[in-house]
């Protein structure tokens, strides 16, 4: 009898919670909106994956300076932050690739901040000892045409294609600056950048592609057209496999949306922290580029 | 003589086929242990982690694995209760019975990426609470739902058939025999399957990857309103549990001890695992043991 | 005041309050996969309504170009690749594990039940609590080196992955199985044992054929499991869309292609509209091999 009543008060308990948290979404919904027409408070940033942790990072600091802003920063991919931000979902939509050059978003809505600059190089496994190759033969390599190394000056050994996953932001910048948009041939893809190195590393003959930010010396960069993939060479315009990496808004930012991603192109973050991962900062871009792919000087 | 070489034979293979089961488990248990058991420590499971720089833990993920459970099991234990009870009690062979069992052997297949793709769809998108802890909870009760109503009539259909009838004949209505007589008696069985389930909402990644999503955001653990946006119980903001941060330190992982994290993570949710498996067999064999003599 | 209130939904004088709150809640599961079947189904269908992709050419074109230009071909979303690659692995899993599952459930209910129960059974619901990211990690950090350092190849292969999903759809042929073998009325097992047959001429000609329609019901549900499993198979299988020339070749699965493409993708464009027909096709997989149970055991006239 005694059991039936505890179990009976823990049924009880559970409806209650139920209930509670029924009423609490809608209480802490109106709260949400009634912040947001007074202008105050919280903003969130979804997409790229790539920007998300320097955004997490920017986000901590920022919120320990403003004590009453809060940035919810968000992984999902650059599409899901296109898509939210369009839609009025998210306040910042992160993408590692121009508005422009995704299907099915409205650009023309949307207002770009370029936070950073994402440097990218061809690397190769440690036991191949090319060192350069021209863009012809990088091309002739991704689109499947060359298969062994032996043909731009390497060992006998057959090439292993390792890609990203098609929609990737990183895929889609080397497909365009790298390769020129030639197709490329199938090759495994990786949905990880730590796993796309450690198959290189791993395997004889494999070639694929890396942010700088994930270049560790496990792998061995090669140089294209007698251009080393270095910071001093993206900077000033000479090596051009590089993407940018931007935070959309829907319209012009304001608030604490604005205030946010003023802080990303402070010194603040712009000196210390996208150093620090590996990223190039923006204000230190000698040229620019714009959706088309064209490059000019700053 | 040969059907007797046979059976020897055959008695070999079921043996040899019983310990390959348990070496490949043994050595995938020892295997996470030794990698990842050298890394936890008490600061490891409580600092919150890291996003660049070395030296994180694994704090929130924690935090948010286990309030997740509460959450996703306030939900599924009490659907999954009534709707179990239905099932063995009340049903009768008719078209509404045949449609329910359907739809609960439909459920048990659905893939979990699947399921994750609807919450995405409409808990995440359509009621706009983006990746949140609710749509995490509500995507995960669809995962479990079918097991808790399975674990509820297996535990009912053990319930001798004279204990009710004695209810019953002692002119107790059958909501009552219910509730009085046969919810208490399934209560071990019930009290372990319920364990298990929760096992099951700590392993569970794809289907949390598009609905309580991938990232962490600081929790402020001396705010304890519920309302407030900053409190780790705010049930609508994102939560990543620790079988996603496995997963997403893997793929896009930037901090240097990558391979610590990973390893020591894999370790926990193991031995959280393991708890759960020895705590649902201890405490379903004592409460048994307790009822059964009283 | 909750008390009150409790007290009077939960009172036990009237049979009323308990018919309404299981009903509804047996209800509550009919509508949720009601809806979950309808809302993949609308947006899974977008591919053919809104982008004009034909049924046909989705499911049995081998080109999966929907970055194309529309000048080089336009975009192609043919999906035949990860379909056959979902298909293959899914099969070859339970190829292999539906043997040692077999072996398994005898084990614990014929050969040693007692030490079957104290250890084997354990282990196998271990098994089934071991999350599947933790059997990709493993799987990556120890199956894929091995495969390429003793069979060549690049390790990531379709031999990775299903060795991975064999292990995982395991506990689930196992539990099936042995609840059908044991549910077995005892005097099978006996009457074949005193008519001289010995324990393995039991199980093969008497045991296992009568348990028929749990086998049945394990490897198709493993099979169900297989197909769906996400996580782990992406991170051993390579990801390479290109058919597959032997088991050591990359490939890749339905669910791997979803997961990676999906949040790259802005909602409302073919490709992503692609994934969702990707998933509305695992739905229906799932569904079909729901279908294949029933329809099998009604035949086989095997009540449940």
């Amino acid at each position: 009898m005694k059991k039936w009543k505890v179990m009976m008060a823990a049924v009880i308990c559970l409806a209650a919670l139920v209930a509670l948290a029924g009423c609490g979404g809608q209480d802490v919904k109106q709260g949400a909106d009634n912040k947001a027409q007074q202008l105050s408070g919280n903003i969130t940033a979804v997409g790229s994956t790539a920007i998300q942790p320097l955004a997490e990072q920017a986000a901590t600091q920022f919120m320990a300076r403003n004590p009453n802003a809060k940035v919810v920063v968000q992984g999902g991919g650059s599409g899901t932050g296109l898509t939210q931000v369009s839609q009025g979902a998210a306040d910042i939509g992160n993408s590692d690739l121009f508005a422009e050059e995704k299907d099915g978003i409205d650009a023309t809505q949307l207002v770009d901040h370029q936070i950073c600059v994402v440097g990218m190089a061809a690397v190769v496994n440690p036991a191949i000892t090319v060192d350069n190759l021209t863009k012809q033969q990088l091309v002739d390599i991704f689109t499947g045409k060359t298969t062994n190394w032996k043909s731009v000056g390497g060992p006998d050994q057959k090439v292993v294609l390792v890609n990203r996953p098609k929609a990737s932001g990183t895929r889609a910048v080397f497909k365009k600056n790298a390769l020129g948009d030639a197709e490329e041939a199938a090759g495994i893809e990786e949905d990880s950048s730590g796993t796309v190195r450690k198959i290189i590393k791993e395997t004889p003959g494999a070639i694929g592609y890396l942010a700088l930010s994930y270049l560790d010396g496990s792998v061995k960069t090669v140089s294209l057209d007698g251009v080393a993939p270095t910071k001093e060479n993206i900077t000033a315009g000479k090596y051009l496999v590089w993407g940018y990496e931007h935070c959309y808004t829907k319209g012009n930012p304001s608030g604490v949306a604005d205030a946010f991603l003023k802080y990303l192109m402070s010194d603040d973050v712009q000196k210390n922290l996208i150093p620090q991962l590996g990223y190039i900062p923006s204000t230190e871009m000698k040229i620019v580029r714009d959706a088309k792919g064209n490059i000019k000087n700053k | 003589m040969n059907s007797r070489l046979v059976d020897r034979i055959a008695t070999v293979i079921f043996w040899a086929g019983a310990l390959v089961v348990i070496i490949i488990l043994g050595s995938m248990i020892s295997y996470l242990l030794y990698h990842g058991g050298k890394y936890i420590n008490w600061g490891f499971l409580t600092r919150p982690s890291q996003v660049i720089s070395a030296g994180g833990g694994i704090g929130p993920q924690i935090f948010n694995s286990f309030y997740l459970l509460v959450m996703s099991m306030a939900i599924t234990i009490p659907i999954g209760l009534l709707a179990g009870v239905y099932l063995s009690e009340y049903a009768t062979a008719n078209k509404f019975t045949e449609a329910i069992r359907l739809s609960i052997e439909t459920l048990n297949s659905l893939p979990s990426i699947v399921v994750g793709l609807f919450g995405l769809l409409v808990f995440v998108n359509m009621t706009g609470w983006g990746y949140s802890l609710i749509s995490g909870a509500l995507a995960l009760t669809v995962l479990n739902l079918p097991f808790m109503v399975r674990i509820t009539e297996e535990s009912i259909r053990g319930v001798p058939g004279s204990l009710r009838e004695a209810s019953l004949a002692l002119g107790a209505n059958q909501w009552q025999t219910i509730c009085r007589v046969v919810l208490p008696t399934a209560f071990p069985g019930l009290v372990s399957g319920v364990i298990i389930t929760c096992g099951r909402v700590f392993e569970e990644a794809a289907a949390l990857l598009f609905t309580a999503g991938m990232s962490s955001p600081p929790l402020d653990f001396s705010q304890w309103n519920i309302f407030n946006s900053a409190s780790p119980l705010n049930p609508f903001r994102p939560a990543e549990t620790l079988a996603v941060h496995i997963w997403k330190i893997n793929t896009e992982g930037l901090i240097p001890d990558l391979r610590r994290v990973a390893d020591g993570s894999a370790a926990v949710l193991i031995l959280f695992v393991l708890s759960f498996n020895l705590g649902a067999r201890w405490l379903g064999r004592r409460i048994y043991k307790r009822m059964t003599s009283t | 005041m909750k008390k009150s209130f409790a007290a009077g939904a939960f009172s036990l004088n009237s049979e009323l309050p308990g018919k309404i709150l299981t009903t509804g809640a047996a209800f509550l599961a009919i509508i949720s996969v009601i809806t979950i079947v309808g809302f993949i189904t609308v947006k899974g269908m977008s591919t053919f309504v809104v982008n004009g992709v034909s049924v046909k050419e989705f499911l049995f074109s081998t080109s999966w170009w929907p970055d194309r230009l529309p000048e080089d071909g336009g975009p192609q979303v043919g999906v035949l690749v990860f379909i056959f690659g979902s298909v293959v692995i899914a099969m070859l899993a339970v190829l292999f594990s539906a043997p040692l599952s077999i072996i398994c459930a005898v084990f614990m209910t014929e050969i040693a039940p007692s030490w079957g129960q104290r250890f084997l059974q354990p282990s196998i619901e271990l098994l089934a609590g071991i999350p599947s990211v933790v059997y990709g990690y493993i799987g990556l950090s120890l199956l894929v080196p091995f495969i390429r350092n003793s069979f060549g190849g690049l390790g990531f292969s379709i031999l990775a992955g299903f060795l991975v999903l064999s292990i995982m759809i395991l506990p689930t042929i196992v539990s099936v199985l042995t609840d059908s073998l044991r549910s077995l009325p005892r005097e099978y097992k006996e009457a074949a044992l005193a008519l001289g047959s010995t324990r393995w001429q039991a199980i093969r000609l008497v045991l296992l054929p009568a348990a028929r329609s749990g086998v049945i019901t394990g490897i198709v549900l493993g099979l169900a499991r297989a197909f769906g499993e996400a996580l782990a198979v992406q991170m051993v299988i390579g990801n390479m869309r290109k058919m597959p020339m032997t088991i050591l070749d990359p490939v890749i699965t339905l669910t791997s292609a979803i997961t990676m493409d999906m949040g790259n993708t802005p909602m409302g464009s073919l490709w992503n509209n692609a994934l969702w027909s990707m998933g509305l096709f695992t739905l229906m997989m799932s569904c079909f091999f729901i279908l294949v149970l029933r329809l099998t055991l009604r035949k086989g006239g095997v009540a449940r």
